[in-house]
């Protein structure tokens, strides 16, 4: 069985359908804002459902080597840099949905409202850290940067999870909403968690190595 | 004789003069035209008056339920000119906490809801409390139809054609006793057809309360309908507040308990969270909310996805009418 997941996995398909997979939400949303399938308040539909598929790729790619590791699936190393790619890509689109529909592109009103609103600048922030991540994706910067470096860069990634979960959270806040929340929050903080336990564990073991996960 | 002829008092004027009938049937949309400020201030609202006065009720029912027939109402400031939200918009996009916090779950749960039989209980500071019935209620005084703009606290708008009376008649009728000051509003909280009172959103059942010259004032309407029928249940029926100069969330929906009292009422949000809720919540763009801001809004069903927000107004545009209820007080922080 594992063995054919494996093969399966590292197939020439693998890649394009998990790629087509991931475009599947963007492509709904678009469908849905152009047939006016969205509801009453379509901007805020949209802005809503691309934060909660930034959270959903979130908890895909941070998936991914915890699975990879438990399931023994090594194949699934391939599928990270996509999932981490569009957790930047529905974030981007999230970032622009509210500062097109809530803020009009209009600059000046968008740092005003970065500086006053404490979960809109958690949320500015969590986008900030990925933004570096997301640039040194492809293989050159990698070398570029040596594998330790890269790799240290790249663990920012538990950084915007945690502040993914917080502006979330604060969001819901106002309307004493917690439920969604805590589902995120625990994913994620159950992934992080695997990290931890992992690093510490390896830790003990091994006291003058280096974290490496 | 009897038939005249142009040559004998009949001054028919050559049928080339005639005002052609596509010109003639045209005059209300001129009107229109003139109503939505081609013509200046002062014209335009005369214009507009002349333009609604040729549609009998303001909207077309859109035959989902019993018709609630009411005459236009007088109470100046009663009908804004702007264009009603479809009633799909405003029967389908809610906030009705004991049927979900999503605003799509009121239209889908609020089936469940029983408001009949119905009654209001009066009590507290008043020389007739009792109990009313939705008969003697909807008999009580004469209902009118209002077209009022409604401003969540959310940041979002719609207008609406409600159909009631002023609160005011109520009130009047049950007599409040001299040291009334308040009155509080509880609405009904049934955890067997309501899903979500018992969770831990809110403190049930939801309590909202006015001052009571803000209670007297006649743009606070009693309603019972909207679109020229009764409410849909999600949008409180059968009886709800709507004070339009106030976020929505102090227009308190299916009310079971008015309450006068000498003292001001502790009120569902504002026990939630005092420093985002204050007891007036009256609509103001200079006072933001701590999470967003207030100086704007989007109206739903008209402002398009890509257009810029518009400018949310004092009080929500009725200051001229409210305003000296106001007069003195600090509102950035009795906000």
């Amino acid at each position: 069985m594992r063995v054919v997941l494996n093969q399966r996995l590292s197939s020439r398909l693998a890649k394009p359908v998990a790629f087509v997979l991931a475009l599947l939400p963007f492509v709904w949303l678009v469908t849905a804002a152009a047939l006016d399938w969205l509801g009453a308040n379509p901007a805020e539909a949209l802005e809503r459902s691309t934060g909660d598929w930034t959270l959903r790729m979130l908890c895909v790619v941070l998936a991914i080597t915890p699975v990879r590791t438990m399931a023994e699936l090594p194949a699934l190393a391939r599928f990270r840099r996509m999932a981490g790619l569009f957790v930047y890509f529905y974030a981007v689109l999230h970032l622009l949905a509210y500062s097109w529909f809530d803020m009009g592109f209009d600059l000046a009103d968008i740092a005003k409202d970065i500086v006053k609103r404490p979960f809109i600048l958690v949320g500015f922030t969590a986008i900030v850290l990925l933004t570096p991540l997301a640039l040194t994706s492809f293989n050159r910067a990698i070398r570029a940067l040596g594998g330790r470096r890269w790799q240290l860069l790249h663990r920012l990634v538990y950084v915007v999870a945690v502040l993914a979960v917080v502006h979330f959270f604060w969001m819901r806040a106002g309307k004493n909403n917690f439920a969604e929340v805590a589902v995120y929050a625990a994913i994620l903080g159950s992934l992080l968690g695997w990290r931890a336990a992992k690093a510490v564990r390896k830790k003990a073991s091994q006291p003058s190595s280096v974290l490496s996960i | 004789m009897l038939i005249k002829t142009q040559g004998n008092g009949f001054n028919h004027p050559v049928a080339s003069e005639i005002t052609d009938r596509a010109h003639y049937e045209g005059r209300r949309d001129i009107l229109k035209l003139m109503a939505t400020g081609a013509a200046g201030g002062v014209m335009a609202s005369w214009a507009s008056r002349q333009a609604l006065a040729q549609t009998p009720g303001l909207v077309q029912r859109p035959g989902k339920l019993a018709a609630l027939n009411a005459k236009p109402s007088m109470v100046a400031g009663a009908t804004t000119m702007e264009k009603p939200t479809t009633y799909k918009d405003a029967s389908s996009y809610n906030n009705f906490y004991e049927f979900g916090t999503d605003k799509a779950d009121p239209a889908a749960n609020a089936h469940t809801l029983k408001t009949s039989p119905w009654t209001v209980e009066i009590e507290g500071l008043v020389k007739k409390p009792g109990k009313l019935g939705l008969e003697d209620l909807l008999k009580l005084s004469a209902m009118e139809e209002r077209l009022y703009r409604l401003r969540c606290v959310e940041g979002w708008s719609m207008v609406i054609p409600w159909v009631g009376y002023s609160l005011a008649d109520l009130i009047r009728h049950v007599e409040p006793l001299g040291n009334a000051k308040y009155v509080e509003f509880v609405t009904l909280a049934d955890p067997k057809t309501m899903p979500f009172v018992g969770s831990r959103v809110l403190d049930w059942p939801y309590v909202e309360a006015l001052r009571l010259d803000e209670a007297l004032h006649p743009l606070t309407l009693l309603a019972f309908g909207m679109y020229g029928e009764i409410l849909p249940n999600q949008n409180g029926a059968p009886v709800r507040l709507v004070v339009p100069w106030k976020y929505g969330f102090k227009s308190g929906k299916s009310i079971v308990k008015i309450r006068f009292t000498d003292k001001q009422p502790a009120t569902a949000w504002n026990k939630a969270a005092a420093n985002e809720y204050g007891f007036y919540s009256n609509v103001n763009p200079n006072v933001d909310h701590p999470r967003w801001s207030q100086a704007t809004e989007r109206r739903i069903g008209e402002d398009g996805l890509f257009a810029k927000k518009r400018k949310t107004l004092m009080f929500n545009g009725y200051e001229a009418q409210v305003g000296q209820l106001y007069a003195g007080m600090d509102l950035k922080k009795l906000f």
